[in-house]
């Protein structure tokens, strides 16, 4: 067992609505991730993956705010941290965060290699321009970015480029964790799989020590992590490793979630596409018992009345449901 | 193949589209041939630019053809004036990428169905048969009508809103309908029911649909034909089955390797 | 549109402005009802009478006295004039050895007491000519007789031609206010014409509200319909309008408004007439604005669909364009009448404006005062509530803009 690098135990926290709602949209959330490893996040729009992926930073600011729970950064509590030391001391160097437009954050005025040593004077004042330059080459080499680019503005960029250099820019400091929140969905398929391939590289070269990335696409999800957890209506209703997850899973929202994937190989056409009906309930009221139970076929009154107990296998695997492990194969036998 | 296909719906012949003039000209449609038979589903894939949005609004007769012929049943099409284009639109419908942009948000859902209606001829029919026609609709998308009476469409999920307007299809039953990425701003998990119910729908009234998306998986699942577009022009095209699992042009080898796998290895090393 | 109009009158600013604007519209509608006078009779016979209560002094003298140990108040510092007041300091520094110093620092009443004090003729006064010592003399006759609290009396012409004492007015007689019949109030003074200000105004500030009214729609019903049909329609048309509209932005609008009020006939020139006018020259902002916001929502799926059903040019930007736009288009409409109502004030002030003395409108009441010099002789009443009614309508019209901004583009907010 590696060392641990994020531990998360029961993280809550809330964002406020223009109309001065709160909204939970992370109720409860408990993972932890080790060196070297990564962790998918996957569920429907709104429910909650992209305010986790936010509140896992520890950086809170309006309309986010933080309820209750600790996030261990590799042994470091950042969690009760104020917002500016978390900025100095954490961000770039513990933890990392690529949002989905992350593109379009560049200062189209600055040249590429002023945000490297914007970045690294924060942690490192001391290191010359001269040094920052050769790291930033060698990076940049190590991960297939030609080294014009470092002199290049913002818009003299593609897209899928532009994507690929604010990654390699977030990581120059080799961050513990990773946060990747949708960070090809904006993208073409082609940059698409540049984007991905980098990220692989950079788990495999060091880089960074483990990685969270979050998306709506499982195909995408089962070819780059290693476990994949599946979110919903801000909790977690189960985790477990990709392959697991997508060929064998427990849960009925996972398995409604992976009859729906699409992907361009022989014999698709005769997978039957499973859909979930209704709507996921509304979060600044979550529901008491299985968050789940309104759209569940196989729910009974007990499920909508009781907290859900989190089920934890022998093989790492977790799941929130009340049906034991044989029950719900011999459910799915049966269909 | 070409001994099962239906008659012949919508056929184009040098299709070209292009925009601005002089030094600023932009081929976005480029000498395009097809031929859409009716009661199939064919797909136009293409990346973002490919010109596929291009030639949905030519073919919907939204922005006129700058060169070539589209024939229409067989006939060339005649869209020049306004009466000949709305006798030309009573035909083909269409399905939009964005539900929240799609419908005027100050009209409620009942005057959404009601238009169709009115449009199909209906505006002298009782209430009562009205309302069993909406009924009717709405049941067939797995919605209840009763509830949306009185409710505007944003109040409804961006799946509710793509369903709502395949009610709309299946009131006005046209002869085409166009899609235009309809599921690529909805979830994975109602996305298949969109799909389903489309195909429930061509096989209802027998109607062309011709489906555009750049998801290369989604075009193999839903279509009989498929037609691949790069730059303004069909570089592939054929059964579903031909195309995306022996496709033969480099641009589709390479926008399928591009597609995460899961039951075959995805190769992350040719990019 | 339930909850649009409760986040309106949720917004703080929104609801300050509108009730500023209501006060100001209700009291042009409720004042007439309670002061029915003519609001332009001219009442007082000369210019700028000061605010106040003005008694008839006949009714004064004719009404039941009521004696009251009082001891009256002199009041003859008020009675001086300037002149004779600086005549009187120069006298009492260079003769009655005052100091300059006490002499700035005294007021007018010790002014009046060091002259009673220190004045005698019998001093040497060199310097002065012969006359000039008689003026002084005279002077301090005059000031000894305001002094002077012996009885008034009234005599009137008997039968032979000479005066008779008829009556006497002992300064212990006092009248009632409440007892005279003939009174008026005016609590702004009267202007050049010896119009009562505050009717007048309040009957001004309604021609004002109503010249903004016309000129803020006809702009806004001009910009809107060259705006929506210029987008919508697009191409030649749209690029003819677009010419019109740099056309009208480019040459100065205020140019304009001068030429056109000028070449109208004299008589013509009313207050509907410079309200068109107005309009006429300041649609083509609500057009641009109106113009880009089409062009944006003309490739929007819905209306899109919209054709595809088979829907008329005009059913479609009735239905489908002009409900997106017609928030901002209110928004617009504010600031048109805030506008405008500026505008024609502009104009007044030069001269441009209705050419009427029979309505009166903000502008020509700041024409008039300023043309009888008004803010010279410090007849602030003039003009002063003038400008601060203008400065409270277009106060309130652009608070309520703001509001409304804050409503529809929740961005700003925050």
């Amino acid at each position: 067992m590696g060392k641990v690098m994020l531990e998360v135990k029961d993280l809550k926290t809330k964002y406020v609505t223009r109309l001065r709602e709160s909204v939970y949209a992370v109720d409860g959330v408990s993972l932890k991730i080790e060196e070297g490893k990564s962790l998918g996040v996957a569920g429907e729009s709104g429910c909650g993956k992209s305010t986790l992926a936010l509140s896992l930073m520890g950086y809170y600011f309006a309309p986010l705010h933080y309820i209750s729970g600790s996030i261990i950064v590799d042994g470091k509590e950042i969690s009760g941290m104020k917002p500016d030391d978390v900025r100095r001391t954490v961000l770039g160097t513990d933890v990392a965060y690529i949002p989905q437009a992350a593109m379009n954050a560049l200062n189209p005025t600055q040249k590429i290699i002023r945000f490297i040593e914007d970045v690294i004077h924060v942690h490192m004042p001391k290191m010359t321009k001269k040094e920052i330059y050769d790291l930033a080459k060698e990076r940049f080499e190590i991960l297939g970015l030609p080294e014009d680019v470092l002199q290049k503005h913002a818009v003299e960029l593609s897209g899928g480029m532009k994507q690929r250099t604010v990654i390699a820019i977030s990581t120059i400091l080799s961050p513990k964790v990773l946060i990747a929140d949708e960070p090809s969905s904006a993208l073409d398929v082609t940059s698409q799989k540049m984007v991905i391939k980098m990220m692989r590289d950079l788990m495999e070269k060091g880089y960074i020590k483990s990685m969270i990335f979050i998306t709506h696409e499982l195909p995408l999800l089962y070819n780059v992590t290693d476990d994949i957890m599946v979110m919903y209506a801000g909790q977690i209703v189960e985790t477990g490793s990709a392959k697991e997850m997508v060929f064998d899973p427990l849960h009925p929202y996972t398995k409604g979630l992976m009859g729906s994937i699409i992907v361009p190989e022989a014999g698709v056409r005769e997978n039957k596409l499973t859909a979930i009906p209704g709507t996921p309930p509304n979060l600044k009221h979550p529901p008491k018992g299985c968050r789940f139970a309104e759209r569940c076929q196989y729910a009974t009154p007990t499920c909508a009345g009781m907290e859900i107990p989190n089920i934890s296998l022998t093989n790492g695997r977790e799941y929130r449901c009340l049906m034991s492990e044989r029950k719900i194969r011999e459910v799915y036998e049966n269909e | 193949m070409s001994e099962k296909r239906g008659k012949e719906c919508l056929r184009g012949k040098g299709v070209t589209k292009i925009f601005g003039v002089g030094d600023k000209k932009t081929v976005a449609v480029d000498h395009v041939d097809f031929d859409f038979r009716e009661g199939e589903i064919i797909s136009i894939v293409g990346e973002s630019g490919s010109g596929k949005t291009t030639l949905s609004k030519m073919l919907l007769g939204l922005i006129s053809v700058t060169e070539g012929e589209v024939y229409f049943q067989g006939q060339p099409r005649d869209i020049k004036g306004g009466k000949k284009k709305k006798e030309y639109w009573k035909n083909i419908q269409a399905i939009f990428q964005d539900p929240f942009s799609s419908y005027n948000m100050f009209n409620k859902i009942d005057s959404v169905l009601l238009d169709c209606i009115n449009m199909r001829g209906g505006k002298h029919l009782p209430y009562k048969e009205k309302f069993d026609m909406m009924s009717e609709a709405c049941s067939f998308v797995n919605l209840e009508f009763k509830e949306l009476t009185n409710k505007y469409p944003f109040e409804l999920s961006g799946g509710q809103m793509q369903r709502l307007m395949i009610a709309r299809i299946f009131l006005l039953k046209p002869k085409i309908l166009l899609a235009d990425e309809p599921t690529s701003m909805i979830d994975a998990c109602s996305r298949s029911t969109i799909l389903d119910m489309l195909l429930k729908l061509r096989d209802e009234i027998n109607m062309t649909v011709i489906f555009i998306t750049h998801d290369i998986g989604l075009a193999y699942y839903i279509s009989d034909e498929v037609y691949i577009m790069e730059h303004g022009k069909f570089v592939e095209y054929g059964t579903a089955e031909d195309c995306i699992i022996h496709p033969q042009a480099a641009y589709t080898k390479r926008l399928i390797s591009d597609v995460p796998k899961i039951y075959e290895e995805w190769d992350l090393s040719t990019v | 549109m339930k909850n649009t109009l409760r986040n309106i009158f949720h917004s703080p600013r929104f609801v300050v402005g509108f009730v500023i604007f209501m006060a100001i519209l209700l009291t042009t509608i409720i004042y007439p009802l309670i002061v029915t006078a003519n609001p332009l009779a001219m009442v007082g016979q000369g210019n700028f009478f000061k605010p106040g209560t003005y008694v008839s002094v006949k009714d004064t003298v004719t009404s039941k006295t009521y004696t009251l140990n009082i001891e009256a108040v002199s009041n003859i510092a008020d009675q001086l004039t300037d002149d004779n007041k600086e005549d009187m300091r120069t006298w009492l520094v260079k003769f009655g050895g005052i100091s300059q110093e006490d002499m700035d620092a005294a007021d007018d009443d010790e002014l009046v007491e060091l002259w009673l004090e220190n004045y005698d003729s019998s001093v040497d006064q060199t310097g002065l000519t012969s006359s000039t010592k008689k003026a002084y003399v005279r002077l301090n006759d005059t000031i000894l007789s305001l002094m002077d609290d012996s009885d008034v009396i009234i005599a009137s012409e008997n039968e032979d031609g000479e005066l008779e004492e008829s009556d006497s007015i002992s300064t212990k007689e006092y009248v009632n206010v409440s007892d005279i019949t003939n009174k008026r109030t005016f609590l702004l003074g009267t202007d050049n014409f010896g119009r009562d200000v505050l009717t007048e105004m309040v009957n001004a500030t309604a021609t004002s509200l109503r010249i903004g009214l016309i000129a803020g729609l006809v702009a806004t019903l001009i910009g809107l319909s060259l705006g929506l049909l210029s987008g919508y329609v697009g191409g030649t048309f749209d690029n003819i309008i677009v010419f019109i509209t740099n056309l009208f932005t480019v040459i100065p609008s205020f140019v304009l408004l001068i030429l056109i009020t000028y070449s109208v006939n004299q008589s013509a020139r009313g207050a509907t007439l410079i309200a068109v006018v107005i309009g006429l020259t300041s649609w083509t902002w609500t057009c641009r604005s109106v113009r880009s916001q089409v062009i944006s929502l003309r490739n929007r799926d819905h209306v899109n669909l919209s054709k595809l059903s088979g829907h008329s040019m005009f059913r479609i930007v009735v239905t489908d364009i002009l409900p997106y736009v017609a928030s901002y288009v209110v928004m617009a409409l504010i600031l048109q009448i805030s506008s405008g109502i500026l505008s024609e004030a502009q104009l007044s002030m030069l001269g441009l404006g209705p050419s009427t003395s029979t309505t009166a409108t903000l502008g020509l009441m700041m024409n008039w005062a300023t043309a009888y010099s008004a803010h010279l002789n410090g007849s602030w009443w003039a003009y002063f509530p003038v400008v601060l009614t203008i400065t409270l309508i277009s106060f309130s019209l652009n608070l309520m803009n703001t509001g409304l901004d804050q409503v529809f583009n929740p961005q700003l907010r925050d």
